[in-house]
């Protein structure tokens, strides 16, 4: 049980880092989500992990499972979901007002106004989407 | 038990829900109700730092349940002096977007607006941990739709990163949080302080891994090196009022590292060991020296303010990384002025958008603005502010930092970087002031009316129309913002005395715990008697009445 839960966080978490690292929003929108699961587990078992007991304590009762991360987890959940479809509103929003879904800033754009650079950008989405078409 | 404590939160989140559901069409309303709950909500705040200012901590249960099972709302010093801050820079803010127009260019600008204090708010007051996470993303979902107010392909990009960024953060939060309640069974941040306290000496691996969790969440909301690089440009391209709101969004941040490290992980024990000194310091010296660069670097106005927001929380974190009330009352004091500074400089910064049509806000030369005099002034002493040039706060927040930083180890590298960054900070703002507000006389003087760039001449002859004059709001909003940093350098001993006091209650965390963990809240009625519920029995008398508090505070709850 313990080595289930715990190697299901670590591969989640593993997984979802490396798709947020892909830096175009449909793979960062997918590990966002698996960085939530993986969470939405941990925090579950944040409270020991104990099977098959209920989660109250009434006089007693010896055998018990902490109802508190099951509420937190419960709130967690709901915020993530939320955040979630937020996200992915805006990023379809951005994608089809700009035809770019990469998220990192332009080259040298931390710096630029980014107001005028309509036609710099358009050839620069076209090479970035050409290399990595290539590595693909 | 007083209920005015619920009420700075209670307030804009009724609020909000009533601009969207009851005045949508209606803008004119929405601004009265908006300004008129912003007003309130200064009042309120303002009464309650007044009861807190003589060192009282209030305690406010919701739902009328204990510390720590139920979830608790904090009023001390620091708590009602950082919500204060909120909601005096809200009313400046809220004029401006009033006066300029920029709530009528999408829609709920007035409801997210509230939502949003009412964020700020709870992450201020509360003092439970997961609730402070709950609070942090209702302002987070707020500021989302804040910071995408009226569109447009460059801000939907630059949210974009905004959000993922949040929402790793958030997710880190959750981690800390989790790895924190495995450690020591508890959320309350009263209750954490007693057990990490009592923690075993050679149990306090994972507390330690929870602490460092925490700090690099606090961290990415400050925007410190590293983990700064959302901030450039979301500020930069959020609506200018929305950016100056964001002012004090870094400062949750740091309000969550003074508020965390001074009550439950203090400095000197095994927990924290090495972590000020050898982290946050460092971080914070690198990015107050890359934040200063960055001014320097910057090719468009709104950048350079952006960057000087990172300069200005490295900054801010030294302070707090030296980890002495001293440090963290010269702290305190730098916040107030940078939040201020910043928001009348993002103020500006739209300014000089709206009024250099051709140009925008790239640090090029273009023709003058039209009542460009008046905001080259203020700009001139805001700059002045941010970059921590006499006579302004700016200077004094300085001061006291380094007065702060005199006799630690790693002095010498706080004062050169501290120093060496004004300077260059100084001639970035130099440089992009002069840039956009006096290389206008040279185009002028050259060649009044054959410009080579088509756009340029176009601006010229813009600027000889007979222009319509500008609306006076926006700028009395900006004064206001200035006429604040002057009130606070002119009264910078009573409230250096009075921050000195809040980080004098910090370090003393025994009052605050007390209040929080042996208020009685309400008696369980339980029928096979535990005894447990028996020492609550006999403070129930005074809070029976108050359930009336009880629907709307538990709202705010999980």
């Amino acid at each position: 049980m313990e080595l289930l839960l715990a190697s299901s966080i670590g591969f989640l978490t593993a997984a979802g880092l490396y798709l947020v690292l892909r830096l175009r929003t449909f793979p960062v929108i997918l590990g966002t989500s698996l960085l939530s699961y993986a969470v939405n587990i941990f925090l579950f078992a944040s409270g020991r992990l104990v099977v098959n007991q209920p989660p109250i304590l009434t006089d007693g009762v010896t055998s018990y499972t902490d109802p508190l991360p099951q509420a937190l987890v419960l709130t967690a959940i709901v915020i993530s979901f939320g955040m979630t479809a937020v996200v992915v509103m805006i990023a379809v929003s951005a994608y089809l007002s700009a035809d770019d879904d990469h998220i990192d800033d332009r080259p040298g754009g931390l710096f630029d106004a980014g107001r005028d650079a309509g036609g710099e950008m358009g050839s620069d989405t076209a090479r970035r989407n050409a290399g990595t078409e290539g590595k693909a | 038990m007083t209920h005015w404590i619920v009420a700075p939160i209670v307030l804009p989140a009724m609020l909000a829900a009533l601009i969207v559901l009851a005045v949508r069409h209606h803008i004119l309303l929405q601004r009265v109700f908006s300004l008129a709950g912003s007003v309130a909500l200064l009042g309120l705040t303002a009464g309650l730092a007044w009861r807190a200012s003589d060192g009282t901590i209030t305690l406010y249960q919701l739902g009328d349940w204990a510390a720590p099972f139920g979830i608790v709302l904090v009023a001390d010093r620091l708590s009602t002096l950082m919500a204060l801050l909120t909601a005096v820079l809200a009313i400046p803010v809220l004029l401006y977007a009033i006066g300029s127009g920029w709530d009528n260019r999408g829609r709920h600008f007035h409801a997210l607006f509230q939502f949003q204090l009412m964020g700020i708010m709870g992450a201020f007051l509360t003092g439970d941990a997961f609730n402070l996470f709950v609070f942090f993303e209702v302002l987070l979902i707020a500021s989302y739709g804040l910071m995408l107010h009226s569109g447009g392909t460059e801000r939907l990009r630059a949210g974009l990163q905004y959000m993922i960024y949040n929402l790793l953060g958030s997710t880190l939060f959750l981690f800390a949080l989790g790895t924190i309640y495995a450690e020591t069974g508890t959320l309350n941040m009263a209750d954490l302080a007693q057990r990490v306290a009592g923690a075993a000496a050679d149990e306090t691996a994972g507390l330690r891994v929870a602490a460092v969790l925490l700090l690099l969440v606090f961290a990415i909301k400050a925007a410190l090196l590293p983990l700064h690089f959302w901030l450039p440009s979301s500020y930069a391209m959020a609506p200018g009022p929305v950016a100056a709101l964001f002012a004090v969004m870094t400062k949750i941040g740091a309000y969550g590292i003074i508020r965390f490290y001074t009550l439950v992980f203090p400095p000197g024990t095994a927990v924290t060991e090495g972590l000020f000194d050898t982290w946050l310091l460092p971080a914070a010296l690198a990015s107050l020296a890359l934040g200063m660069a960055g001014v320097l670097a910057a090719r468009s106005l709104d950048r350079t303010v952006a960057f000087a927001v990172v300069g200005s929380m490295g900054m801010l974190l030294t302070s707090v990384a030296v980890f002495t009330p001293e440090g963290i009352a010269a702290a305190l004091y730098y916040a107030i002025h940078s939040t201020l500074a910043t928001a009348a400089l993002f103020l500006l910064v739209d300014v000089v958008r709206e009024r250099r049509k051709s140009r925008g806000v790239d640090l090029e030369a273009a023709p003058l603005i039209p009542g460009g005099a008046l905001v080259a002034g203020l700009f001139f002493a805001a700059a002045i502010a941010m970059t921590g040039l006499p006579p302004l706060s700016g200077f004094v927040g300085k001061l006291l930092i380094l007065d702060a930083a005199s006799g630690t180890p790693l002095m010498w590298w706080v004062w050169a970087v501290v120093l060496g960054s004004s300077l260059v900070a100084v001639v970035g703002f130099a440089r992009a002031g002069s840039t956009v507000f006096w290389k206008g006389h040279e185009i002028e003087a050259a060649h009044p009316g054959s410009v080579d760039d088509p756009e340029d001449s176009q601006g010229a002859r813009e600027l000889h129309d007979p222009v319509e004059p500008e609306p006076a709001l926006p700028m009395v909003a900006i004064g206001l913002l200035i006429a604040l940093l002057v009130g606070v350098t002119l009264a910078a001993g009573p409230v250096n005395r009075y921050l000195a006091a809040t980080a004098a209650q910090l370090f003393d965390p025994a009052p605050y715990v007390a209040t929080v963990l042996d208020t009685p809240g309400k008696q369980i009625v339980d029928h096979h008697a535990t005894d447990g519920a028996e020492d609550h029995g006999a403070g129930d008398d005074n809070h029976g009445s108050d359930t009336h508090g009880t629907a709307a505070g538990s709202k705010e709850s999980h």
